[in-house]
């Protein structure tokens, strides 16, 4: 038995969280450089402001409704994030957290008459301790239990909750449900089903074996047969090891300069380092990759390079220099450059680091240095210490006119309370 | 080429709660007594998915030692009880007051003599925010 936990809009509840006067009004998150809408409030859906939508193209709506726009705040989302899964984990059993803001729970402990009840602890229990509105779904299934939750968010009589564990209102529950709102149905293949006059969950789920096997894949009969009641996906705990870091930004504004684009690939890098420092890894190669905006009418270029270091290291100002060497390589005077990601791999413990007779560098120093700045950045702020090669005033910087403070990762950004 | 440099001792930076000198060949007597570091994380913060930093911002609670720019350690999880001290939204700003529950009626009480109570009736829009556990004042 599985129960599905989902946060409801989920960025917009994070900041009413921090803002209760936000609750019943219009709201709205986001992407990076605030390009696109990434959350929207239940008020902001009913003004027809679409999911995904770029953000100039509504402009005049959010004006003339007064509507609160908020720059994408990460540190506050994941921080919130950490904060759900872990009151989830107060319930005694085993927790997936399957993305920012839904986990899988295993309900099999629970007695059958008292999984409804369930539920509502469940939401009643997150939204006391970390103030996010959640939606519950029960089944038999991973699958089910998605459609479950996927009917309690938008019924009013649920409440946010549904139990599906009984088999009798399956078939009700599934005929209401587009197919491609089937977890595991993505566009293409819902497309394709449609074709074949197979619109709805109910269809899906009574169509022959052999035919989706035959015209699809394993998976989606692994799909089909968990709308039957049948589990075939279990609840994943472990985490594979990491094969590879990124730190990937669009530009606020476009680069053209090398020097401009060095600064921007030295913070990416500094950011990588850091991640890679916090899961105890030491990456052994690095790529670079930049390339011109193509939603916009002008030359085209993209290219990437890989740099391999003679040691696996974790040290940012090393993977800098590597970085700005390969990045010379690559780079093309007269373009406009509208991204770059710096990707760090072949990724080993640190416990398992290797010395080579020929390393030039001191690493014990180095590693006392690296310690240091992180201890530094973690107490202060982050970008308290910086590498020179990063930049003083960029010009590159995202753009987040309406970033709301880290009012849970930085003791400076702390909620004020009127006292 | 690259020398041989010998092994790193770390540097220690937790305080173990004995600290005691060795002499060579006679163990110390202390040795079985140590227990551990003080972590006052631990001792503050007993619901860590719950718990909340916020900054005081004003005056009217200085009677239970909340002074401006205090920090405050608020606990979502735990139940707003008569007495308690608590962070509430009234009509959607956050506020720090002493809850008082008595026959039946609900105030949100000053701790200042020059600020008034507030009587929570149906017309102003509250919930509880969380309950202040503990107040960090920097002499």
């Amino acid at each position: 038995m599985f129960a599905l936990v989902d946060c409801n809009n989920f960025f917009v509840s994070c900041e009413r969280v921090f803002n209760p006067g936000l609750e019943g009004k219009p709201v709205i998150v986001l992407s990076n450089n605030d390009g696109c809408v990434i959350s929207r409030s239940n008020e902001a859906k009913q003004m027809g402001i679409p999911m995904g939508s770029p953000f100039f193209k509504i402009r005049a709506l959010v004006k003339q409704n007064r509507v609160a726009v908020f720059s994408a705040n990460f540190n506050l989302y994941g921080d919130m994030s950490w904060r759900v899964m872990e009151a989830l984990r107060q319930f005694d059993v085993s927790v997936e957290v399957y993305s920012i803001d839904e986990a899988f729970l295993d309900a099999s402990s629970i007695r059958p008459d008292t999984l409804a009840p369930y539920g509502e602890a469940l939401q009643r229990k997150i939204k006391r301790w970390t103030g996010i509105p959640v939606s519950v779904g029960i089944a038999k299934t991973k699958t089910l239990a998605k459609v479950a939750n996927e009917i309690a968010k938008k019924s009013q009589k649920s409440q946010g909750v549904l139990n599906l564990a009984s088999p009798q209102y399956h078939a009700f529950a599934l005929s209401k449900l587009p197919v491609a709102e089937v977890w595991g149905v993505g566009y293409r293949i819902s497309k394709s089903l449609e074709n074949s006059n197979i619109q709805t969950a109910l269809q899906l789920r009574d169509a022959p074996d052999h035919w989706i096997l035959k015209r699809y894949s394993i998976t989606l009969l692994r799909t089909v047969q968990e709308l039957r009641g049948i589990p075939c996906f279990p609840l994943t705990l472990h985490t594979a090891p990491r094969q590879s870091i990124s730190c990937s930004r669009s530009f606020g504004t476009l680069v053209e300069t090398l020097p401009d684009l060095k600064e921007a690939v030295a913070t990416y890098v500094a950011r990588a380092a850091e991640k890679l420092r916090q899961d105890r890894l030491l990456a052994k190669q690095l790529t670079v990759y930049i390339r011109t905006s193509h939603f916009r009418q002008e030359p085209q270029y993209a290219n990437a390079v890989t740099m391999a270091l003679p040691v696996a290291t974790d040290c940012s100002h090393e993977l800098i220099q590597v970085a700005a060497r390969g990045l010379e390589q690559i780079y093309q005077q007269g373009y406009r450059y509208y991204k770059a990601r710096v990707t760090l791999t072949e990724l080993s413990p640190t416990t398992q680091s290797q010395q080579n007779l020929f390393d030039t560098v001191d690493r014990a120093k180095t590693q006392r240095l690296m310690k240091t700045l992180d201890q530094l950045n973690n107490q202060w702020g982050n970008g308290t210490l910086k590498y020179a090669a990063e930049g003083l005033k960029p010009q590159w910087l995202m753009k987040r006119e309406h970033r709301s403070p880290a009012y849970t990762t930085h003791w400076t950004e702390l909620p004020l309370v009127k006292t | 080429m690259a020398s041989v440099s010998p092994g790193h001792i770390a540097p220690v930076d937790e305080f173990p709660l004995f600290l005691c000198r060795v002499s060579a060949g006679f163990p110390s007597p202390a040795e079985e007594y140590r227990e551990g570091s003080l972590n006052l994380n631990r001792y503050v913060i007993r619901h860590p998915a719950a718990t909340f930093f916020v900054r005081a911002a004003g005056d009217s609670m200085l009677g239970a030692g909340i002074h401006p720019e205090d920090l405050l350690v608020v606990d979502r999880s735990l139940e707003p009880a008569d007495g308690r001290v608590v962070v509430a939204a009234v009509n959607g700003e956050l506020t720090v007051k002493r809850l008082s529950l008595q026959r039946g009626k609900a105030f949100l009480l000053p701790e200042n003599k020059t600020y008034p109570p507030l009587e929570i009736s149906s017309a102003l829009e509250l919930q509880i925010w969380g309950v202040v556990t503990f107040v960090l004042h920097a002499l």
